[in-house]
């Protein structure tokens, strides 16, 4: 018995190269990929005030590595509009005369203001503000500015959690589960359409009438739009009646994304459906999305804590885009000209993996 | 033998390799129009392949011909339309029911007046009262009317089917080639695999292929003449033994066991004769009997054996 089940298995070439496979992924994507600290978070800078102080404010928060600056803006919507995009986790904001009122011992106040949708992400830095701004002056308040020191008690920090005041992880998560749940079980469900016709035996059948390859996919994915829906329903009606998520957006631009994220991960899984040659191994591919879909979407952990290999694999996954239209549309109400960017890529990844898909495809059964 | 009538099948030097294995050798075949035509041969003899190859399910590495009118290699697709191919394993949806199946088939071939077709079908099989009940449910015999009826739902001109009756009981076999030489009247041609010899002699004509390789054809007594086979059937005492050592003897091909008697045949007539004879006595009766379709096919596969090992 042990013997047949080892020599099935080794026959099974597919299985068995997953069998070792998903483990060493698995030790990756969890060694290297969880960080709940992340570092080098994009920020941008409202500076209104020229003075050395500032300056050394901002030099300051950068050799924190906590924050990277990538944008100067010059008005506080400016800077909003970013966070709203999602293109800075930060901005900080320098009033006029910073330097001025510090020296004066006016207590000046600096804004930082934080795109708190995944909270995680952004506790770190700004927990660790206090300290930053402290050793950043400690080489300057000496002498005659002593009185200054410690620097944090003689500045004004204020940190705004915008989106998620209360740091509400079931805000982050609730949004995101929405994606996870249409992949698993899009991708799972289509990834077993066509090897179950094979194994039935009733893919002969079908094969010798008259249907085109398109219209076998088409007929395959069709029903599972609608069961996807579904899905979304129940999550949507879930999370705002049991975690009163709030809905700031626009609930139509939500569908309308859902309709092109589910289109992919079906597109995906009746792709690996043309590739593998049983039920298992179609089983099998569809884990090896999923777990990456969790782990490097930005679900689980800050995407922007993650290595630059695993940024740019989470970018080519549908999930990631949907993410953030998920949690843009529900909790900072943007609207379709920002959710744009967003859904391209997920088009792109549903038309690449259909042609895949019809191209793979076997017309007869050579 | 050649008519006027239309040729439904026309191929020539249809040929399959899968690797370096021909798994169809070149084969020409010419079926006529109302015709039911009988394909033989042992297992793993290419014919399977050779109907898929008509109904394009697989691409054909060599030759040429129509189908229905249609090149069998460039529309493919044309000819789908119009023929009905029942495989040899079922192959509809267990899953589905009945009148579920049908209505699936009839939507796929875009049969007009559906309803209608599915109504008239299920009559016809005589399932209307069950026809909610699911395909996986139903009993072998059953399984094959249902596959049949499912297959002519867009009355195809042409039905190929691959070892229809096995496993079927002897009564449903016999209304299902009731029910093929009655559609078969009315103008549709049968190109049907089979093992069971009274099938195959209910056949107008017979292609024997073995090991890919098309051996003879024609109608039954022509392949049994084509075979030159001289057949005696011996009764009396331990025939078991009698077999064996009729077996080795030189000139006789064959000493099969038919309930009580024991079927010795041989090609050539006075090779046979002298082999038999030292057991003319013994309580032995002897008679000559005419050669069976089985004989004739026994022969033709032993003989192709010799000629393309393995």
């Amino acid at each position: 018995m042990i013997v047949k089940e080892l020599i099935q298995m080794r026959r099974d070439r597919m299985t068995f190269a997953i069998m070792f496979g998903l483990p060493i992924l698995q030790m990756l994507l969890f060694g290297f990929v969880i960080n709940s600290d992340p570092r080098h978070l994009p920020t941008a800078v409202l500076l209104a005030d020229n003075g050395p102080e500032a300056r050394t404010l901002l030099s300051g928060l950068k050799n924190s590595t906590y924050f990277d600056f990538v944008r100067l803006v010059g008005t506080e919507q400016e800077g909003r509009s970013l966070l709203t995009r999602g293109e800075v986790q930060f901005v900080v904001n320098i009033p006029q005369s910073f330097s001025h009122d510090l020296l004066r011992g006016d207590k000046p106040a600096i804004l930082l203001e934080a795109d708190a949708t995944d909270p995680i992400a952004t506790s770190g830095g700004a927990g660790a503000l206090g300290n930053i701004i402290h050793s950043a002056f400690q080489a300057d308040f000496v002498g005659p500015l002593g009185f200054l020191a410690p620097a944090a008690e003689s500045i004004d920090i204020r940190v705004h959690s915008l989106y998620n005041p209360e740091a509400n992880t079931a805000y982050n998560i609730v949004p995101g589960l929405m994606g996870v749940v249409l992949t698993m079980t899009m991708v799972m469900i289509t990834a077993l359409a066509i090897t179950r016709e094979y194994e039935r035996g009733t893919m002969e059948n079908l094969l010798s009438m008259p249907l085109r390859a398109s219209e076998v996919l088409v007929g395959k994915i069709t029903p599972y739009v609608i069961v996807g829906y579904v899905q979304v329903g129940i999550i949507l009606c879930v999370s705002r009646f049991l975690f009163k998520v709030p809905i700031h957006g626009n609930l139509l631009l939500l569908l309308l994304a859902a309709l092109f994220f589910i289109a992919a991960n079906l597109a995906l899984g009746i792709t690996f459906s043309t590739v593998a040659r049983n039920q298992l191994q179609a089983m099998q591919m569809a884990m090896f999305v999923i777990l990456p879909s969790i782990l490097l979407s930005g679900f689980m952990f800050p995407f922007r804590g993650m290595p630059w290999w695993a940024q740019i694999l989470g970018e080519i996954l549908p999930i990631t885009h949907f993410l953030r239209i998920a949690r843009g549309v529900m909790l900072k109400g943007i609207g379709f000209a920002d959710i744009g960017r967003e859904l391209w890529p997920i088009m792109l990844f549903a038309g690449i993996t259909l042609i895949v898909a019809v191209k793979r495809y076997r017309q007869t059964l050579d | 033998m050649v008519t006027e009538n239309k040729l439904v099948v026309d191929v020539h030097r249809m040929t399959k390799r899968f690797g370096n294995r021909t798994v169809v050798n070149k084969i020409d075949l010419q079926v006529e129009e109302g015709e039911i035509f009988g394909f033989l041969g042992p297992n793993g003899s290419g014919k399977t392949t050779f109907i898929r190859m008509l109904c394009g399910l697989l691409r054909a590495d060599e030759g040429n011909g129509t189908c229905l009118g249609h090149d069998v290699i460039k529309e493919s697709e044309i000819i789908k339309e119009q023929v009905g191919y029942m495989t040899q394993k079922f192959s509809f949806y267990e899953d589905l029911s009945i009148a579920e199946n049908l209505d699936f088939v009839g939507r796929i071939y875009g049969v007009r007046n559906r309803r209608e077709a599915v109504q008239q079908s299920l009559e016809r099989l005589g399932l209307k009262e069950r026809q909610q009940q699911l395909a996986g449910s139903l009993s072998g015999g059953w399984k094959q009317r249902l596959a049949l009826a499912a297959c002519l739902i867009h009355q195809p001109k042409l039905l190929l089917l691959d070892e229809p009756t096995a496993g079927v009981d002897p009564k449903a076999r016999r209304d299902f080639w009731e029910q093929i030489q009655e559609l078969a009247g009315q103008g549709l041609t049968f190109l049907i695999t089979t093992h069971y010899m009274d099938e195959a002699e209910r056949c107008n004509r017979l292609a024997y292929i073995a090991y890919g390789n098309l051996l003879i054809r024609g109608a039954v007594d022509e392949v049994i003449a084509y075979t030159h086979l001289n057949s005696w059937a011996v009764s009396g005492p331990e025939l078991q033994k009698l077999a064996h050592e009729l077996r080795e003897q030189p000139g006789v091909e064959q000493a099969v066991a038919f309930g009580n008697s024991l079927h010795v045949s041989g090609s050539d007539p006075r090779a046979l004769e002298e082999a038999i004879a030292p057991y003319r006595e013994g309580g032995y009766k002897w008679k000559q009997v005419p050669s069976g379709l089985e004989d004739a096919f026994i022969h033709l596969m032993d003989a192709s054996k010799d000629s393309f090992p393995s």
